[in-house]
């Protein structure tokens, strides 16, 4: 990274025989997709700053199964997770990171059932955490007073009833929240979920995430706000298939804030 | 003779409870075809769900037009059936309103249950409109076509004419009261208290006693006859959420949406290949066979759980879950609701067919899966979880979705294509896109 902010791996930690506070699941999006890429980064960045300190898998993480489960092969996603089980225990990992809500689901849902217990958290809980700590501060900066309206992922809020840790954190950039009519636990889906990302749709009359896109620019946003690299692709592309993409920008409230603090 | 009345009373009651009964019977037994599943956990906390879900109608005023209507109606229902306890009783032993020795408090309870009827009537005719006339989405879908939409209005049907028979009822007797009627007429003044029949007595102010006794005899018995009739209408139809509820939402999943059941099956096969030690020539142990499913998944209707089928035999087919699921509001095939219906239809016929087959089921050429549920609709879904929050007696038709799609996967390999490549990446390279698993990392060092 630019500012070579160092990222070290729970292989490094345990030969110099530590363990650090918490492991960040970075998730197949974040690591390979470039438009996840950069909310890794931006995530990063906050954790330094923060002074956390936290170490990733490397190259010895692998996809939690979600995809495979939802899709309905079972079989996939144990093997995968008993694979990543047997690395996070033999790590003695205890509390894990993550920006991907669907990653989050999985482990700190579907894992304990096959032996892997630990306490998982979403990065905005993460972050709201770490302000509350004074370990963060946040001001408005660029986003203040801005409209801003937040897309609820599934997989985070009704999936497991957390509305309100991205809220207050855009609370703290200071913004002008608008929400959808459709929001919190009637929040309508990206069209991403289910493994639906990696298919095509059944045939209709329009695109989920175009669906979601026009009622998130009815809001008349500035700023469309994600707190998932899935929602956050749909949304992007339903934003560039209503040309808006000079006017609106789709982001991580992870990059909304480092981005406000000049990071 | 003079008891020819209440014996005829007794018979239509023992007829229509009996026949009630019977299929209450076939009813559980059809809901126990499904497999087990165990919902005996957490006893306090299925207790305060079924409180606040069913008996509270907590979810049913987030529409607060629909909620609010229902809740009147439905208070209605439940009040109004104290009242027919009363009924019952006069029937039997060819009394006069028997609960008249409460005073003042009988006055109060007749003039609530006249309150309610003229509310529930009222309800009814706003449902009414609201389904006939108002062009509401979730009532016109293509599963709502044909027997759904007249199920639904027979229903409307029935509770205006039974509360018009009451009040009907009511206004007679009021009216024999005040002419001083034998066996109506009380000598400490009116019983009860009438504050919405009183508006139809005058009609019947120049009647003859004759007259009046036959109206209010006639109006009587139909009421009860009709309340027997819809008692039984109950299992053919929609309507049977008015019981079902309450077992609905206390067997609901109490664990967060998100988490979808791991299959056992499946961890211990998984668990014997992940294990160095075992061994892979090894026979199995004796009994072992037996625990190893028939089957991954779900494409009948028998292979999902009782708490599924129990699910489907709840479904009122009100569409909350349809006008918020994303597939479908996007022109999609798939609709929640239309996969409860389905369910329930399936394993309805296999009810008939497991009678008409003295007990055992025949191969009928059909299941669950494409003969009633296609796999259009089954793909489109995104697991969102939208029509599990949106049902207001606690309903998950994701999980029939699920299950079905694990038949596909697992038992079938039939996944679209894309999504196969999807899993086959996971399985080679550790995620969904063909990216190198040692290349996880290099997100680190790029600028």
């Amino acid at each position: 990274m630019a500012e070579a902010i160092k990222v070290p791996t729970m292989a490094e930690y345990m030969a110099q025989g530590k363990s650090p506070e918490v492991l960040f699941w970075v998730g197949c999006a974040g690591s390979f997709d470039d438009r996840a890429k950069k909310i890794t980064k931006a995530f990063v960045k906050l954790l330094a700053k923060a002074g956390v300190d936290f170490a990733v898998l490397g190259t010895e993480e692998s996809c939690t199964g979600d995809p495979a489960k939802r899709a309905g092969n079972e079989f996939l996603f144990q093997m995968q997770a008993v694979t990543n089980i047997e690395v996070l225990n033999a790590y003695e990992v205890k509390k894990i990171v993550t920006a991907c809500p669907h990653c989050f689901n999985t482990i700190a849902n579907e894992y304990p059932g096959l032996g892997g217990n630990y306490e998982v958290l979403h990065h905005t809980q993460f972050l709201k955490a770490l302000i509350e700590e004074g370990r963060l501060t946040v001001e408005g900066g660029k986003f203040k007073g801005k409209r801003i309206t937040f897309h609820d992922p599934c997989y985070l809020a009704r999936a497991n009833r957390i509305y309100e840790a991205p809220r207050d954190l855009l609370k703290k950039l200071e913004v002008e929240l608008i929400e959808m009519k459709r929001c919190k636990t009637k929040g309508f889906c990206c069209g991403a979920g289910g493994a639906q990302m990696f298919k095509e749709p059944e045939p209709g009359t329009k695109d989920v995430n175009i669906e979601r896109t026009e009622e998130a620019l009815e809001t008349k946003p500035e700023v469309i706000a994600a707190g998932c690299p899935f929602c956050n692709t749909m949304m992007t592309d339903g934003v560039k298939n209503k040309e808006q993409e000079g006017k609106v920008e789709v982001l991580d409230i992870a990059e909304m804030i480092a981005s406000a603090e000049d990071l | 003779m003079q008891y020819l009345p209440n014996i005829l009373f007794v018979i239509a009651l023992a007829a229509g409870v009996g026949f009630f009964v019977l299929n209450i019977k076939k009813l559980i037994r059809n809901i126990k075809l499904g497999r087990d599943e165990d919902r005996s956990d957490n006893k306090p906390q299925r207790l305060k769900n079924m409180a606040k879900i069913a008996l509270g109608q907590y979810k049913m005023v987030r529409r607060p037009v629909s909620g609010i209507v229902h809740v009147l109606v439905y208070l209605g229902f439940v009040i109004i059936n104290i009242e027919v306890l009363e009924i019952i009783i006069d029937g039997i032993f060819g009394t006069h309103r028997i609960f008249s020795f409460l005073g003042g408090f009988y006055d109060f309870l007749i003039a609530v249950f006249e309150i309610f009827a003229l509310l529930v009537l009222v309800g009814v005719i706003i449902f009414w409109v609201r389904r006939n006339i108002l062009h509401i989405q979730r009532f016109l879908n293509r599963e709502m076509k044909g027997w759904p939409k007249l199920d639904a209005n027979l229903i409307l049907y029935f509770e205006v004419v039974l509360m018009v028979l009451f009040l009907t009822m009511n206004a007679a007797d009021l009216t024999l009261q005040a002419k001083g009627a034998e066996h109506y007429a009380n000598t400490s003044g009116i019983i009860g208290s009438f504050p919405v029949s009183q508006f139809i007595a005058p009609l019947f102010e120049n009647l003859s006693i004759s007259t009046l006794i036959l109206i209010e005899r006639t109006a009587w018995w139909i009421h009860i006859l009709g309340i027997l009739v819809f008692l039984n209408y109950l299992y053919y139809s929609k309507h049977l959420h008015i019981l079902l509820a309450f077992p609905n939402t206390y067997f609901a999943r109490l664990k967060p949406q998100g988490q979808f059941d791991n299959l056992e099956a499946v961890t211990n096969e998984v668990k014997l290949m992940m294990d160095p030690d075992a061994d892979p020539y090894a026979m199995p142990e004796e009994g072992a066979e037996e625990e190893v499913p028939a089957k991954f998944g779900a494409s009948e209707a028998t292979d999902l759980s009782w708490v599924q089928l129990l699910n489907s035999y709840t479904c009122t087919e009100c569409g909350r879950c349809t006008s918020e699921c994303p597939a479908n509001q996007t022109g999609k095939k798939l609709s929640p609701r239309r996969i409860m219906m389905a369910t329930r239809d399936r394993i309805e016929d296999i009810g008939k067919n497991i009678d008409a087959n003295k007990g055992s089921f025949k191969d009928d050429g059909k299941q669950l899966l494409d003969d009633y549920i296609s796999r259009e609709e089954l793909w489109a879904c995104t697991t969102c979880n939208a029509c599990v929050e949106a049902c207001p007696v606690g309903i998950n038709p994701l999980s029939i979705i699920m299950d079905m799609r694990q038949y596909l996967v697992m038992e079938q390999s039939a996944a679209p294509t894309d999504l196969n490549n999807a899993m086959t990446n996971i399985e080679n390279n550790a995620a969904p896109w063909p990216f190198n698993q040692m290349d996880r990392a290099n997100w680190i060092n790029e600028n």
